[in-house]
């Protein structure tokens, strides 16, 4: 009876639309769901650690990085990168690539916040880099929000957005969203710069001033958007756009369904 | 010519081309024929209406007791305000049902007959044809356009060169002081040899670091910067223009990397300063990609290359990115090593 009624109604314009939905709905709940991992800080390592992480690099990472971190073809030397590198990189599951393309996706980490600490302690000892922020480094609990956004605005907008929602760069290439960064996460951005992004060292961009940028991405994390759809915060263009078209696709189908002559 | 009859309304079935409604099958609808149909549709639209009504005491409940802080998730459209959510939903439905109830009375209820609305031609008769070309005749005699060739002349010579006061005067957009010439203040920013370069935090007011350091930008390192004197003059002048025309940014890149530069040695070891305003319509500009050592302008996606001689590899930009000499001072702060060699942003009437 139901298999019946479902069969004879799967071909309705409204069940195209009300799978979309779902669809979206579904899509859009695994990924929050997803992204919600938390890598942890790790401790500079101990000798164990970084035997350890020797090994897990080269069943992992050496066939694009070499053998002795020295770089390949396929992939860039990781000597003098420091552990906050391997921390960021792989803990965000950006590394190990799962696809050569533009630039590495994060997607849920392939390894566990243990093995991450072991791998960033290993590089390392490789040669002297950035370290993982230490937690008072990124307390950004007495931070300046309003000098935040200033700093913000000054360094980050021009590519993620002032709102933090990431935009497009050159040849397929991006700035994500900061939505789900951890303070860790952007600390060691600035730090090491990932992918194309340019370094903000701690001497022309002080800790201070990195904690506030911090404190200012947290307060844009926490806004929660009132009216419902944000669009990007990208403002009232793409809401015009929108308006333009979602709305007045509505307001046709609308038109069309009072024009049609019942049965 | 023209008679009263010419006003009269055509019948549309003599009209060539158009369609005779007669020729349309009527087909009943189901309400037409079937009475519990009929019944059925007059409860449909009842309930829309009573279902509009509940919207409405919804629409009270939800403003009286919903706190105006508190939030709630709502998948796709994620975190949002409830008591927005809740009044803007309740208000949409309670009138959203009273239209389509309307409408669904209309198209199942009110009577199903088609009729013909006739109306007027559009086109004037000749009669008022007439009169407006003999008005215009009269115009033309009575003012003696045709007769006096040199007033006629000398009108269109004046309102042709009525618009150039507005084209001159676009020429002082830019707020220039008695005596000085806007190409002249276009061209030059506040960059003086020897004058230390520091980093822009942004501070309109106070004091910015001391300077920047060599050693301080790593490879693959951005500074947004300004020159240290910045705050004085902008002070002196009240405006911001010095320091939107002397905002540049520092890279530094591996000096192998370094394919060209506007200058020889206008690098210090691989560091190198560019004005950071597009010199296509000005934006401010820091989409710095380390790897591929392209800027990118957000506004129309012009890119310049900055191991390059910032010149334009992508989009309107017509000219690249002047380039800013720098050298070190005697206590090792970075500084210019003199002003722009070129003017900075977009293109203007002497510049061409």
């Amino acid at each position: 009876m139901t298999v019946k009624f479902l069969a004879a109604r799967r071909r309705n314009p409204a069940v195209a639309i009300a799978l979309l939905l779902l669809a979206l709905v579904v899509v859009g709940g695994a990924y929050s769901l997803a992204s919600n991992a938390q890598p942890a800080v790790a401790a500079m390592g101990s000798q164990t650690q970084v035997e350890e992480g020797k090994k897990l690099y080269l069943e992992g990472c050496s066939s694009c990085h070499g053998l002795n971190a020295q770089g390949t073809k396929y992939g860039p030397t990781l000597i003098g990168v420091g552990a906050a590198s391997v921390h960021f990189q792989v803990g965000t599951g950006r590394m190990p690539l799962a696809a050569p393309g533009a630039q590495a996706v994060a997607k849920p980490p392939a390894y566990n916040e243990d093995e991450v600490a072991k791998m960033a302690a290993y590089v390392a000892t490789l040669a002297p880099g950035p370290a993982i922020p230490s937690a008072e480094q990124v307390d950004y609990a007495d931070a300046d929000v309003a000098k935040g956004g200033v700093l913000f605005r000054i360094n980050c907008a021009q590519c993620h957005q002032a709102a933090g929602q990431g935009g497009a760069l050159t040849q397929g290439k991006y700035a994500p969203s900061l939505m789900n960064a951890t303070p860790t996460e952007i600390y060691e951005a600035m730090l090491t710069g990932p992918q194309n992004m340019p370094v903000f060292s701690d001497e022309t961009l002080p800790v201070e001033e990195k904690k506030a940028i911090i404190a200012y991405v947290n307060e844009l994390q926490q806004a929660p958007s009132p009216g419902g759809l944000a669009l990007g915060r990208l403002g009232p263009v793409v809401e015009g756009l929108f308006l333009w078209t979602a709305v007045f696709a509505a307001l046709i189908a609308a038109a069309v369904w009072i024009g049609i002559k019942a049965r | 010519m023209s008679t009263d009859k010419d006003l009269l309304p055509v019948d549309p079935h003599d009209e060539p081309g158009h369609l005779p409604i007669a020729d349309i099958p009527h087909t009943p609808r189901v309400t037409d024929t079937d009475p519990k149909a009929a019944r059925r549709a007059e409860r449909q639209v009842a309930s829309m209406f009573l279902l509009s009504m509940v919207f409405v005491v919804l629409f009270v409940v939800a403003f009286v007791t919903i706190d105006k802080s508190a939030v709630v998730y709502i998948p796709v459209l994620g975190v949002v305000g409830a008591s927005q959510i809740a009044l803007g939903f309740t208000f949409g439905m309670a009138i959203l049902l009273i239209g389509t109830g309307a409408i669904q009375w209309a198209k199942k209820l009110m009577p199903d007959v088609e009729v013909v609305q006739e109306r007027h031609s559009l086109a004037s008769t000749p009669k008022e044809d007439e009169a407006a070309k003999d008005n215009y005749d009269r115009g033309k005699e009575e003012s003696g356009f045709a007769r006096y060739t040199i007033i006629r002349r000398t009108l269109i010579g004046a309102l042709a060169l009525f618009p150039i006061p507005l084209v001159i005067m676009l020429r002082d957009l830019w707020q220039t002081p008695p005596g000085e010439n806007p190409a002249e203040i276009l061209s030059t920013t506040a960059w003086r040899d020897g004058l230390r370069i520091v980093p822009d935090t942004g501070e309109t007011t106070g004091e910015f670091l001391k300077g920047i350091r060599p050693e301080d930008i790593p490879v693959g390192g951005l500074v947004s910067a300004l020159p240290v004197n910045i705050m004085e003059i902008q002070k002196a002048e009240h405006n911001l223009n010095a320091r939107g025309k002397a905002a540049i940014i520092l890279v530094r890149m591996d000096p192998g990397e370094i394919r060209s530069q506007q200058g020889e040695g206008w690098d210090y070891q691989g560091i190198l300063a560019y004005s950071k305003i597009c010199t296509h319509v000005g934006c401010p500009i820091a989409l710095y990609e380390h790897r591929t050592h392209h800027l990118l302008c957000p506004c129309h996606q012009s890119t310049f290359d900055l191991a390059d001689s910032g010149d334009v590899i992508f989009g309107p930009a017509a000219r690249r990115m002047p380039q800013l000499p720098i050298g070190v001072d005697e206590e090792g702060f970075l500084v210019a090593k003199s002003d722009f060699q070129q003017p900075v942003g977009p293109s203007f009437w002497e510049r061409g």
